[in-house]
């Protein structure tokens, strides 16, 4: 895989979670991914950064376009925060579970959008999640 | 003492008709795209602030400007400051004013103290020191000025943003726009619930058309906003799901099956006024012609 752009975008503010999912629809619909694609990327992407923002007590977002070796391309968003950590990443990621005031969807919901989704996560040293979506 | 802080003071007191006129020679250069109107306010409140400094300066320390002797010119500075960012002046236009006077003073400097070259170096940092933290003093009044306005646009946006509607005799429509976050999904709530008390509605209709992103705070806010107006004893329905956003809900895995949703405004109008015991039926002369020449053509066969 190749990496073709990159871009970083701060999460601080629940105003740069819309910033952030601007961001991503930019690139989406300059990779040329068609009305759905664009609004499930965007979508998980908004769900990423809230996290990064209420849980992770804010961090930065990459936005990378990437190349496969058959030259498809992609979308890759890679959120990472100096948070507290999940303990539990296979808990976090079951449906209907947040420590928060949400729904508990989003992570897994984020996954379910995206078609590979890496998440590395240590208690006390914060929380990456990278999700990748191929054109 | 005689040190460089007095040097700058003695020099204002001085020489202030010459830095004054230096300055406004200065500022015009900078400003020559103002009107003549402009160009005379910015003079006046040159010569305002150059007395201003004079008595401050005599009295108080350059060091700090916080101090209480100080607070005519900061005063001045922050009125300058507003009124050029409410009438869309760049910030480097704003901030020019206080530092084309650097160049003034530093002329000025240099005619006075012309034979020590070390005491020169000394007003002349201690002039620069001055005038940056007058500088920033400007830009932080200057964005507060600007900080004011975009947050007052944000309330004005919040109310113009999320209007109910009537539609028909207790049929309501929230037409939803844009972001839907915590704060304006409390004043959307708010809305509707008044409105349905005060229409006696029994139907609702969110239409989500204008919001392009639907997520789980989004989802849960419309659900908890749906469940409100049903505890007020009212129908709520949500339209304006296009085929993406229905797609995306069921990857979220967002549970919408309890409440009525609907791919346009209209089909969920149609719903309400249904379920409310109206009909709707083609009239007109127009509608009868049509309806006569069925009666014909199905007479025929």
């Amino acid at each position: 895989m190749k990496l073709i752009s990159s871009e970083s975008v701060p999460v601080r503010t629940p105003e740069d979670i819309v910033a952030v999912r601007q961001a991503v629809r930019r690139k989406a619909v300059k990779l040329g991914f068609g009305l759905v694609d664009q609004t499930k990327v965007v979508t998980a992407s908004s769900e990423l950064a809230r996290n990064t923002l209420d849980y992770g007590g804010g961090g930065i977002v990459q936005l990378e376009i990437v190349e496969s070796e058959r030259s498809k391309s992609g979308l890759r968003l890679i959120f990472e925060d100096r948070g507290p950590g999940i303990p539990d990443i296979d808990l976090a990621l079951s449906d209907g579970y947040t420590t928060g005031a949400g729904m508990g969807l989003g992570l897994g919901g984020a996954k379910r959008l995206s078609h590979e989704f890496e998440i590395w996560s240590k208690p006390g040293e914060g929380t990456r999640v990278s999700i990748l979506r191929w054109k | 003492m005689s040190g460089p802080k007095s040097k700058l003071a003695e020099i204002l007191a001085k020489r202030e008709g010459d830095i004054t006129s230096a300055w406004l020679e200065l500022q015009a250069k900078d400003l020559k795209a103002l009107s003549a109107s402009e160009q005379m306010d910015t003079a006046r409140k040159s010569r305002q602030f150059m007395d201003a400094l004079k008595s401050a300066s005599r009295e108080g320390n350059l060091e700090d400007i916080a101090a209480v002797h100080w607070n005519p010119v900061r005063e001045l500075l922050s009125d300058l400051s507003a009124g050029r960012a409410k009438a869309g002046y760049s910030p480097v236009e704003t901030a020019s004013f206080v530092f084309s006077l650097k160049q003034a003073l530093f002329n000025i400097l240099r005619e006075e103290i012309a034979n020590d070259p070390a005491a020169l170096a000394d007003a002349v940092w201690q002039t620069t020191l001055f005038i940056d933290k007058l500088g920033l003093f400007t830009m932080e009044a200057f964005q507060k000025t600007r900080e004011d306005v975009i947050s007052r646009q944000q309330q004005e946006l919040l109310e113009l943003s999320t209007p109910v509607v009537r539609l028909w005799e207790n049929v309501l429509a929230l037409p939803l726009i844009g972001t839907l976050d915590s704060s304006r999904t409390q004043i959307v709530m708010q809305n509707l619930l008044d409105a349905i008390v005060a229409t006696r509605s029994d139907y609702a209709i969110i239409d989500i058309t204008g919001v392009p992103v639907v997520d789980t705070l989004v989802a849960q806010h419309l659900l908890k906003t749906v469940a409100a107006a049903r505890l007020m004893g009212a129908d709520c329905m949500i339209s304006g799901i296009r085929p993406q956003i229905a797609q995306t809900i069921i990857h979220l895995g967002v549970d919408l099956t309890g409440v009525i949703t609907k791919a346009t405004l209209a089909d969920a109008f149609a719903l309400a006024i249904r379920r409310s015991g109206f009909a709707v039926t083609k009239g007109g002369k127009e509608a009868k012609e049509t309806n006569e020449e069925k009666r014909s053509a199905a007479g025929a066969i």
